[in-house]
């Protein structure tokens, strides 16, 4: 029988190596796999490259950092890829100081090279970025009267996802807003592991309403998080 | 020196929402160009699109109506019109990129006369910066029109015959919506379609690094 559910945070973690490339579902706090990135930080997995939207708001404070910041001030993370890394956040100040490399993006792009990973495209040209600085150091060429440059495709070894509800398969649906990143983060990663608010028997998820297949899913962690914290 | 009041930031988002006809489909950009969905009339059916992956995104709700899981690109908790519908990212961006939007309106920094827009980074600082869907948005949607104070806090121009300050996309924007009047970006340059009550056009120009045309 095919039963992707695991019972425990550490069983969810297991295997994540030093160096891994882990990309992270989310945008703001709104389907942000939040249990499994403490997780990660418990799990202890270090020189990672992490993939995500957003390298975290500013600092402001008395204001809780996200995990996804605390995983950065203990300094486990030696590259952020994102479209936002803001200058006055932890991850901002790491990367001026020379102790993180940040690496942004725009975010159609960063979607897309996550998409084409999983999708088995190792490369596209997109007229996004091309006459900027992100084209710097890109082969362009010219398609329709229009300039547009080389990208790659960006998987990972780990894909941090956060489902609504889940099966034993790893079918997955997403409540509202918090697909946003989800499902291409899922078919990106070598392994994908989800926590869900939900979980239910196999079946019981219309056919016609799964949006993430489990094809594209190892491992499901029943984790009933409760509602995204409203941006400071 | 006569007299005139430039627009403030509703005021200036309420004058880009007189010009968006009904049945477009509109992304609306972080800051001044969020506030533009509250000035479109009711009657007048304008789908607006948020690139966390939503179509018919609607006013904020009555707090003991909001919903922690919808919020638009600025992470403001918003409502679903009727007819909504929620995506994944990578078809979000198909839809930016591919040029099925009518309309983003942007924030900037700067815009050149041909259209440049410079509105993510005021330094070419390696590694940090606040691109989003920005330069998605600028090459893809159909019309990008930046809405943005005429001249910076110091004085400043802003509508430059080049920006000096990293793009965002090359030879995007169409218009520009300012404190003190509406320009189109044309083959020659900005050309002046409106400017506020009581502002020439000599003292408009004053205020302007690129040449404006009439």
């Amino acid at each position: 029988m095919i039963d992707k559910f695991v019972r425990s945070m550490a069983e969810a973690m297991a295997g994540i190596k030093d160096g891994a490339t882990v990309l992270v579902a989310g945008f703001g706090d709104v389907g942000a796999p939040n249990a499994l990135i403490e997780g990660l930080i418990e799990q202890g997995a270090t020189d990672l490259t992490l993939v995500v939207n957003s390298g975290g708001r500013n600092r402001v404070a008395g204001a809780e950092p996200s995990g996804l910041t605390r995983l950065v001030a203990l300094g486990r993370v030696k590259k952020m890829i994102s479209s936002f890394i803001r200058a006055q956040s932890i991850a901002g100040e790491l990367v001026r100081a020379g102790k993180m490399e940040g690496v942004v993006i725009p975010q159609g792009t960063l979607a897309e090279r996550m998409r084409a990973a999983g999708a088995g495209i190792p490369a596209f040209y997109t007229p996004t970025g091309a006459g900027t600085l992100v084209a710097e150091g890109k082969e362009s060429r010219w398609y329709n009267g229009r300039e547009c440059i080389l990208e790659e495709a960006l998987g990972g070894d780990v894909a941090l996802v956060e489902a609504w509800t889940a099966d034993r398969w790893g079918n997955l649906v997403f409540r509202d807003a918090s697909r946003n990143f989800n499902p291409v983060v899922a078919m990106a990663g070598a392994l994908t592991i989800v926590q869900t608010h939900h979980v239910c028997d196999l079946g019981q998820l219309p056919a016609n309403e799964i949006v993430t297949p489990g094809i594209f899913v190892d491992r499901v962690l029943h984790v009933p998080a409760g509602d995204p914290r409203p941006v400071a | 020196m006569s007299e005139h009041k430039p627009l403030g930031r509703t005021g200036m988002a309420a004058r880009v929402a007189q010009d968006i006809p009904g049945g477009w489909y509109v992304n609306l950009g972080i800051g001044i160009p969020t506030l533009v969905a509250d000035h479109v009339p009711a009657e007048r059916e304008v789908i607006f699109h948020s690139e966390n992956g939503i179509l018919g995104v609607g006013p904020a709700p009555a707090k003991h109506r909001e919903n922690p899981w919808l919020i638009n690109a600025s992470s403001q908790r918003v409502s679903l019109h009727p007819g909504g519908s929620f995506f994944d990212h990578a078809m979000s961006f198909a839809i930016v990129r591919g040029q099925h939007l009518d309309l983003c309106v942007l924030g900037g920094f700067q815009v050149a006369e041909n259209g440049d827009l410079a509105n993510w980074a005021q330094s070419a600082e390696a590694g940090t910066g606040q691109i989003g869907g920005a330069m998605d948005l600028a090459v893809g949607a159909k019309q990008v029109w930046v809405v943005m104070e005429h001249t910076t806090k110091g004085g400043e121009p802003r509508l430059l015959q080049r920006c000096s300050y990293p793009l965002t996309a090359p030879r995007c924007v169409t218009r520009v919506y300012t404190s003190l009047a509406v320009l189109d970006v044309a083959e020659r340059g900005f050309v002046v379609r409106d400017i506020i009550a009581g502002l020439s056009f000599e003292e408009l120009q004053a205020r302007t690094e690129a040449k404006l045309h009439r």
